[in-house]
């Protein structure tokens, strides 16, 4: 499924979409940086709170396929230009993390 | 390729804003080479951990990539506090970062186990109150080390 049709399908809020066409496969949970650059695969969703600039550089670097903001979190007018640069998806919703996990478990694997 | 072709960059301390773009642009170099997405991926882990440890804790430093015939080669070296107890830095979760580091996102303290897992070898030598000097070297065509 690509992140487009993700978006779409479930209802999230699109911030920045700069690669609609990015396939996405599974999903990884997690707001600590390190951890996330060593656990999440590529291509995985990106579930997290954390809507620093530096989310940018590990979804980047660990070619997730696009990241989920969750608990309504927002991201400011800087990261989403940066994102729209690097060519990362940006996306948002007012469920929790599990809340969101559980919506597209079925989806993402 | 008998010539090692080099990248070169210099880490700014303290700038949580650009960290990273050091890595992000070796990322970007190594796709133009046409190196595989494997090999890129554990670069770019390995040197995006490094990076942000100069940034976090030694006030920057210098970064080098060196693309090698057999292998990928990342050296890391700075002029900060120096690392007193390596063991102990190498252990998962183990992490000195402030309160302030840490809201951001970092100070997971899996920096090191992060880099020694996606490298095929990794030496630290550090000097309390001189610096660190990491070399990391990551083959083509190798695998993430399990269970680091």
């Amino acid at each position: 499924m690509t992140v487009e049709r993700f978006a779409n399908e479930f209802g999230f809020d699109i911030l920045c979409m700069p690669a609609p066409e990015k396939e996405i496969s599974g999903a990884y949970i997690g707001d600590l940086l390190s951890w996330v650059m060593g656990k999440a695969e590529q291509s995985n969703v990106w579930l997290t709170i954390m809507s620093n600039i530096n989310t940018v550089a590990v979804a980047t670097l660990a070619d997730t396929s696009c990241i989920l903001l969750c608990e309504g979190v927002r991201a400011d007018g800087e990261l989403l230009r940066t994102a729209s640069e690097k060519g990362v998806n940006i996306l948002s919703t007012d469920l929790t993390s599990f809340e969101a996990a559980v919506k597209i478990k079925d989806a993402v694997r | 390729m008998s010539d090692r072709l080099i990248f070169r960059f210099d880490v700014e301390g303290d700038d949580f804003t650009s960290a990273g773009q050091a890595s992000v642009q070796v990322k970007k170099n190594l796709r133009q080479l046409g190196i595989d997405s494997e090999t890129i991926r554990r670069v770019s882990i390995a040197m995006y951990e490094g990076e942000i440890n100069m940034v976090i804790h030694a006030g920057g430093g210098v970064a080098e990539v060196a693309v090698c015939e057999d292998y990928i080669e990342i050296v890391l070296e700075d002029t900060g506090p120096g690392i007193k107890d390596i063991e102990q830095a190498m252990q998962a979760g183990y992490s000195t970062a402030s309160d302030t580091v840490r809201s951001l996102g970092f100070g997971a303290g899996m920096g090191l186990p992060n880099m020694k897992k996606n490298s095929d070898s990794m030496t630290i030598d550090s000097t309390p109150g001189v610096g660190t000097r990491i070399v990391m070297k990551i083959m083509y065509g190798g695998k993430a080390n399990e269970g680091v």
